[in-house]
């Protein structure tokens, strides 16, 4: 699929695309283009409008930067270039490109800056333009925060339109004809008499023209390929075993490792005895790496094998050995000190729950989660004289440039990056300690390609979970209403500790701690939402949709049970309370959906959640039956805003995936530590959804909202609540910890 | 030793407790089969073994000696389609598509054992392909249209 190393070896530059860059931001830099990274080279009679499309005579190549975990992402950032540019699917092939600050990532950021998403005043939106002016003076490229559509739909839209009007003007010359008199269709440039010029025949020619850059995009009405159903494009791939993820590929002369470094995780590698595993059949060197050992073989199973008989001896942990002492950091966080921010204060809180008789009060707990992707991490690194060549499948470049880099003595320019397909991340392939290990590794053999392997055994071990957190929530309730409502939530900070990696620095509060709580848009009377920053926990990672599971989870179970002691409907006092006119109709669409106010059957029960992640508003209606046995999940009904859905096929899809994936993990996964390791270690102990458990899943996505939003993550959080303010209507058992099933079984 | 993999004999050498997942990923070079968990506990590695739909990685290779192992990449291929593959491309099945191999050798095997399965059949002998980014609703709607679709044949 990929022909980036021809395209950057045979480049020629004939101008590049002018990119809407940071608005108010008042530095120059920050609103000129990038260089399009595809002139480079070019060969004669090849052409390349920007850097999201080339254009050969034997094809046409699109290049979507955005890595793709199985979201569908290429698909979606092919179909906004072929809209614009009048290509059919199938009249191109795609390729991830070589990173480049070209692709920096305008939306990644965006999420960071003090407004809710929901709020998009001048103020808010202006600080928003800022950040993403940040991220193109850092060149940051990266693929997370549900941001790739948000970052791309108007971007690619452009490239495509641009590519369409420079290959017109480059056929009214060749032919004569006026510009205005040609039209484009299905990858040819269309005469007035019917005549056709395929774009890659008109290549040469376009290669001589300076891209138009004056393009007016297509009215949303004649879409022909945005929001309608399209073949993604790894579909085949995919269900015939012929898609080649970075742990399938082969590379000449490739030797296999697999590393044992200390489960607790940054700590010593005290001393080793590997006389066994060099004994063993294949093996050709056992070599140190910081913090552990790698094992050398002439295959994956041997070099695991033995690297497991290899007997170590491994420093303590950097942080609290035992799982009960991370609880306690995290209740200890409540004082003035650890205050990390108030993200909402309206009315006066205090001062109304001190005044009432009786308050409702209650404790949540949200805990470590692994990612465990099915594609264990992977990685083939080759260091050469002047270069390394890194393959693997990765959402950060820059980041994966400069710190193998570090360990190879090189420039990041140095570092050849060919992304990969990836059997599933989560937030797993933002982080690069596998590729520090594949790195320190393959500089201790120069020349030779070396692919690490994790097992899957060490990918949970060496896994930096979700964080935990603890919440607590206060409230009163009046005449049937909600009046006052308090949350607190205690966690460390996952951005710090992430950025702290790779040796940045983030300053200020971290937004993640009451992800998922702060920003929901409810008018509460009195709404108060504070941040706590635990220390000393194990480190921890982006986890899919990052605070807002835990945060969510709390936020939205303790509006329920004030509900709930309120007297109130469920789903009318949210809808009651809501601020904000989307999120208010994403609530009445689910009730309609599911038929709110029907009948249930007996021992069934309904449960309502409501969060807001990555600007998408989100609710979803769960019904539950108990059993005998326990809790069976029936029926999920999902209402959400995008602003526009691109494929409808993969949305509804993408959906169903991520709440069967939020209900999995609340019901039956956690990540805890005993002397300083994770105890999980397997899929048998950390199992999430199997198919007998998952549900009929209803989607419907609204489109209200004046911005395209992502749908990678937004579904997750509004999972969990939703089935335990579900089983709280058919039991009268009200469950404040995940996992689940450590309070009530499930069937 | 000699196997037939994917109708074609091949000869191998490696060590009899070798599991075939490794035999046939890193001495055949049949990377359709997929290395999830190495226990028997995600169903990647899930390939025919004189028809019967079993874990790779928990099959040595001594097992497989002389035995027919039928894999993704010969089950069908993007230009003749098996039909449980045509309904998973119908259906849209695959997100990361990571697992995929796995659910389509155990779906066909399902299939080929009970042409008519209920949903109940459908999570009896699926329940232990696991999926991690959930496509099990479509997994369920696709095996369905495959059973269709082979009565017509
Ligand atoms: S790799 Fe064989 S069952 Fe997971
Ligand atoms: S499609 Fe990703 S694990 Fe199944």
């Amino acid at each position: 699929m990929s022909r980036l190393r021809t395209i950057t070896r045979r480049g020629f530059l004939i101008g590049s695309a002018a990119i809407a860059g940071g608005v108010a931001f008042g530095v120059y830099s920050a609103r000129t283009p990038h260089p399009n990274p595809l002139l480079e080279g070019l060969a004669e009679g090849e052409a390349s409008f920007n850097p999201w499309v080339l254009v050969r005579a034997d094809g046409i190549t699109l290049i979507t930067p955005h890595a793709d975990k199985g979201q569908g992402v290429t698909s979606a950032q092919a179909v906004l270039i072929a809209e614009e540019m009048d290509l059919e699917m199938g009249q191109f092939e795609v390729s991830f490109g070589a990173p480049d600050p070209a692709y920096y990532n305008t939306a990644l950021t965006s999420e960071a800056v003090p407004f809710m998403p929901t709020n998009e005043s001048w103020g808010a939106e202006t600080v928003r333009d800022a950040l993403g002016g940040v991220a193109k003076l850092l060149g940051m490229q990266g693929t997370g925060g549900s941001s790739a559509m948000p970052d791309s739909f108007d971007k690619l839209r452009r490239a495509g339109a641009i590519a369409r009007e420079t290959l017109k003007l480059a056929a009214a010359r060749e032919t004569g004809v006026a510009v205005e008199d040609l039209r484009t269709e299905s990858g040819a440039v269309v005469l007035p008499d019917g005549t056709r010029l395929d774009y890659t025949a008109l290549a040469s020619a376009a290669a001589g023209v300076d891209p138009v850059q004056d393009v007016t995009l297509r009215d949303p009405a004649e879409w022909r390929l945005i929001g309608k159903p399209t073949q993604r494009v790894d579909i085949v791939a995919k269900s015939t075993g012929t898609m080649t993820y970075g742990i399938d590929l082969k590379v000449e002369g490739v030797v296999h490792a697999a590393v044992r470094t200390n489960p607790r995780q940054g700590g010593a590698l005290l001393s080793y005895d590997d006389s066994a595993a060099r004994a063993m059949r294949g093996v050709s060197d056992v070599l140190e790496i910081p913090g552990g050992i790698a094992v050398i073989a002439d295959n994956t199973w041997r070099a695991i094998r033995a690297a497991e008989t290899v007997e170590v001896d491994w420093g303590p942990a950097p942080y609290l050995a035992e799982q009960d002492d991370h609880w306690t950091a995290l209740a200890d966080a409540f004082n003035d000190d650890q205050l990390d921010k108030t993200w909402r204060d309206e009315g006066d809180t205090s001062a109304t729950i001190s005044a009432a008789t009786d308050v409702v009060q209650a404790e949540y707990r949200s805990p470590y989660v692994a990612h465990a992707p099915l594609e264990p991490l992977n990685a083939i690194v080759r260091v050469n004289a002047d270069s390394t060549d890194v393959w693997t499948g990765h959402q950060m470049p820059q980041f994966l440039q400069r710190q193998v880099a570090a360990i190879t003595g090189q420039t990041p320019d140095q570092i050849r990056f060919h992304n990969q397909f990836i059997g599933g991340s989560f937030g797993h392939r933002l982080e690069l300690e596998y590729l520090k290990h594949a790195a320190a590794i393959a500089v201790q053999m120069p020349g030779i390609p070396v692919k690490l392997t994790y097992s899957r055994e060490e990918d949970f071990a060496h896994d930096y979970p979700r964080h935990p957190a603890i919440g607590r929530g206060r409230g009163v309730v009046a005449n049937g209403r909600v009046e006052a409502m308090e949350v607190d939530i205690a966690a460390p900070s996952v951005m710090a500790s992430q950025m702290g990696r790779i040796g940045m620095n983030i300053p200020g509060p971290d937004s993640q701690i009451t992800s998922g709580a702060w920003n929901n848009p409810y008018n509460i009377p009195n709404l108060r939402v504070r941040g706590f920053r635990a220390e000393g926990l194990a480190p921890v990672s982006s986890w899919r949709a990052v605070g807002a599971p835990g945060a969510g989870f709390i936020f939205d179970s303790f509006l329920d049970e004030l509900i709930h002691a309120a007297g109130a409907d469920p789903l009318e006092e949210r809808i009651r309370l809501m601020g904000h006119e989307a999120s208010r109709r994403v609530l009445e669409t689910v009730g309609e959906m599911a038929s709110w106010a029907g009948p249930l059957g007996n021992g069934k029960g309904r449960g309502v959640a409501f969060v807001e992640s990555f600007g998408v508003p989100f609710a979803q209606i769960i019904e539950v039956t108990a059993t005998d046995r326990g809790i069976r999940i029936d029926d999920v009904w999902a209402a959400c805003d995008v602003g526009t859905v691109v494929d409808p096929v993969n949305f509804e899809g993408l959906v169903q995936g991520g709440i069967v994936f939020g209900l999995g993990h609340a019901i039956n996964c956690e990540i805890t530590y005993a002397d300083g390791m994770a105890q999980q270690q397997n899929y048998y102990d950390h199992e999430a959804m199997r198919i007998w458990q998952a549900p009929r899943i209803h989607v419907r996505g609204l489109e209200n909202g004046s911005k395209v939003r992502g749908i990678g993550e937004p579904m997750v959080p509004p999972a969990a609540p939703a089935l335990a303010n579900a089983i709280f209507a058919a039991t009268g058992q009200r469950i404040r910890e995940m996992p689940f099933n450590k309070h009530i079984d499930f069937v | 030793m000699k196997l037939i993999v994917d109708g074609i004999e091949r000869e191998v050498d490696v060590e009899p407790g070798m599991p075939l997942l490794w035999v046939l990923r890193d001495e055949l070079g049949i990377t359709g089969v997929k290395y999830g968990c190495g226990v028997a506990q995600c169903g990647a590695c899930t390939v025919h073994l004189n028809g019967e739909a079993v874990r790779s990685c928990q099959t040595p290779a001594a097992d497989a000696e002389g035995a027919e192992v039928l894999t993704i990449n010969g089950l069908g291929t993007p230009d003749a389609l098996h039909a449980v593959q045509e309904a998973w491309i119908d259906h849209q099945v695959a997100q990361c598509g990571y697992c995929q191999s796995g659910q389509i050798m155990q779906a066909a095997a399902l299939l080929a054992e009970n042409p008519d399965p209920t949903d109940a059949d459908i999570d009896d002998a699926m329940w232990g392909n696991l999926c991690r980014c959930g496509t099990y609703p479509r997994i369920r709607a696709a095996i369905h249209t495959a059973a269709a679709k082979l009565k017509e044949a």
